[in-house]
């Protein structure tokens, strides 16, 4: 067991030191979610009236209702990059190394995604003590409410970046992923605009937001910054994670890539 | 040294074979080495080194054959097997912004070495690589030498009995290489470590190191190199042409 625990702690250890020593790539993982908030939503906030919604108690200015679709757009980014990163990108020397590990090899993928989502939490954290600065001030206790959250959210979206780097051999490209699973995702949800809005437009539009699991993460991260529970996201995002998790553990082979290569 | 398995082995390959799809990249490979010796396994470009490698570091996944790690065998006890085996890669696996302790001290956790056993080993690692002075610095500093010392570390920390280096000679100069070489055999010499070396360059193997030769994915030589050369007209150059007949080596 204690073999265990040295692993994951000497994982974790270095994704925080590789965090602290590249602190330019780091932080301009937090320029994308600033523009968002800065920029955008001052701009929009004119347009979009938010009505009174859960789990707000009041009428809430556009800025409050985007930040954890932000937030969690922070964690969409790092959980593709990272992953796919993982297997195809420069990483690949290091994944060797990790592979080489007496340790099962489930076990070694489930600490580097543990690892990638903790170090993503900071920069979520990061982002939130901006937005607190901006005047965006959830309560106090929601922030370390949302803490577990977030981690689920992480590790929900680390593990379907890790998958889809192994089932997709177009997704090599980031910039495919961007045009195919991150923009989909984020802009098919409730991160931007609440879902009775989009309904309005459009009632198809509406339900492929409703199931878009992006959806569901948002609000699940939103209802526990206001200290409220929603189980339908819960459930989603657990049992989503659960499943990526299995599914990137099962088809992750590093072979598959070489045959592809060769083949 | 020879092709039949052994409990006492260092290694034992039997029959391993390995396809990409409909390219057969290594046919029934079997050898075997005994503790403490150096063995070098050449071969031209697409001999099928790599993937050999690939499957004795378990980055591929065993289709025919067995490797056995120490009496271990890779497929059925992947655990002990990899305890055994240390590692170095013909690209550099070192985290470059992190320091040389960092590096080591990542390893170690890999291997679950407890904190105590981590400081001890890392100590006596750097140690004997001539690293102590060095261990702060960041791997982004150090010249390519260096670099393959701390490899050479890194793979030695959790105490393996074989030393698996995939052409790590690669990009050193002249007397790096040279430096390598005898620092590897004095490893076999005194620790009783087998060191596996795959290389293309012909000047890196000595008359009394076991040698096996790998062309379009078959063993085509196994033996001690010195009683291949003698078979060849005592010219190792000639033997490796007549060996890999359309393979290039140095």
């Amino acid at each position: 067991m204690n073999a265990y625990w040295q692993c994951l702690r000497g994982i974790v250890l270095r994704e925080w030191l590789r965090f602290v020593l590249q602190r330019t790539r780091f932080l301009s993982a937090l320029v994308r979610p600033l523009l968002w908030l800065l920029v955008f939503a001052a701009g929009f906030r004119a347009a979009l009236g938010i009505s009174v919604i859960e789990p707000y108690d009041t009428y809430i200015p556009y800025e409050v209702y985007i930040i954890p679709g932000l937030a969690c757009m922070i964690l969409l980014f790092n959980g593709m990059q990272g992953s796919l990163s993982m297997v195809y990108d420069r990483e690949m020397g290091s994944m060797r190394v990790l592979l080489t590990s007496p340790l099962p090899r489930t076990f070694l993928l489930c600490s580097k995604l543990l690892a990638t989502s903790l170090i993503s939490l900071l920069q979520v954290y990061g982002f939130l003590g901006i937005a607190w600065l901006y005047g965006v001030q959830p309560p106090a206790i929601g922030l370390l409410i949302a803490l577990p959250a977030l981690l689920l959210v992480a590790l929900m979206l680390s593990a379907l970046g890790l998958l889809l780097s192994n089932a997709i051999r177009q997704l090599e490209n980031f910039a495919g992923v961007m045009n195919f699973v991150i923009f989909p995702l984020f802009f098919l949800s409730s991160a931007l605009y609440p879902l009775w809005k989009m309904r309005d437009s459009s009632e198809w539009l509406y339900w492929l937001c409703a199931i878009n699991p992006f959806t569901h993460a948002v609000e699940l991260v939103r209802f526990a910054l206001y200290e409220r529970f929603t189980g339908l996201a819960l459930a989603v995002c657990l049992g989503l994670t659960l499943l990526f998790t299995l599914l990137a553990v099962l088809t992750f082979n590093p072979q598959h890539a070489a045959l592809r290569k060769k083949g | 040294m020879g092709r039949g398995g052994h409990p006492m082995n260092a290694l034992d390959v039997s029959d391993l074979s390995f396809a990409y799809g409909a390219k057969q990249a290594l046919r029934e490979v079997s050898f075997s080495l005994a503790p403490g010796r150096f063995a070098a396994l050449l071969g031209p470009n697409g001999a099928g080194k790599s993937t050999l490698i690939a499957l004795l570091t378990r980055l591929y996944d065993l289709q025919t054959g067995d490797i056995r790690v120490g009496g271990h065998s890779l497929r059925d006890a992947p655990r002990p097997a990899l305890k055994q085996l240390g590692v170095v890669f013909q690209q550099s696996t070192l985290d470059l912004d992190l320091n040389v302790e960092q590096n080591l001290r990542y390893h170690a956790a890999l291997h679950g070495l407890s904190r105590r056993q981590t400081a001890l080993r890392v100590d006596a690692e750097l140690a004997r690589q001539g690293l102590t002075e060095r261990r702060r610095e960041r791997v982004r500093e150090l010249n390519g030498g260096h670099r393959r010392r701390v490899e050479i570390a890194r793979a030695l920390l959790h105490e393996p009995r074989l030393l698996l280096l995939d052409e790590a000679s690669v990009g050193l100069d002249p007397a790096s290489r040279l430096a390598l070489n005898q620092h590897l055999r004095s490893l076999c010499r005194e620790q009783g470590i087998t060191v596996l070396w795959t290389t293309h360059l012909l000047d890196e193997v000595q008359p009394d190191d076991a040698l096996m030769i790998l062309h379009q994915g078959r063993l085509v030589a196994c033996g001690q190199t010195d009683a291949l050369s003698l078979e060849h007209g005592g010219d190792l150059s000639a033997a490796f042409a007549r060996l890999t007949p359309s393979g290039a080596v140095q």
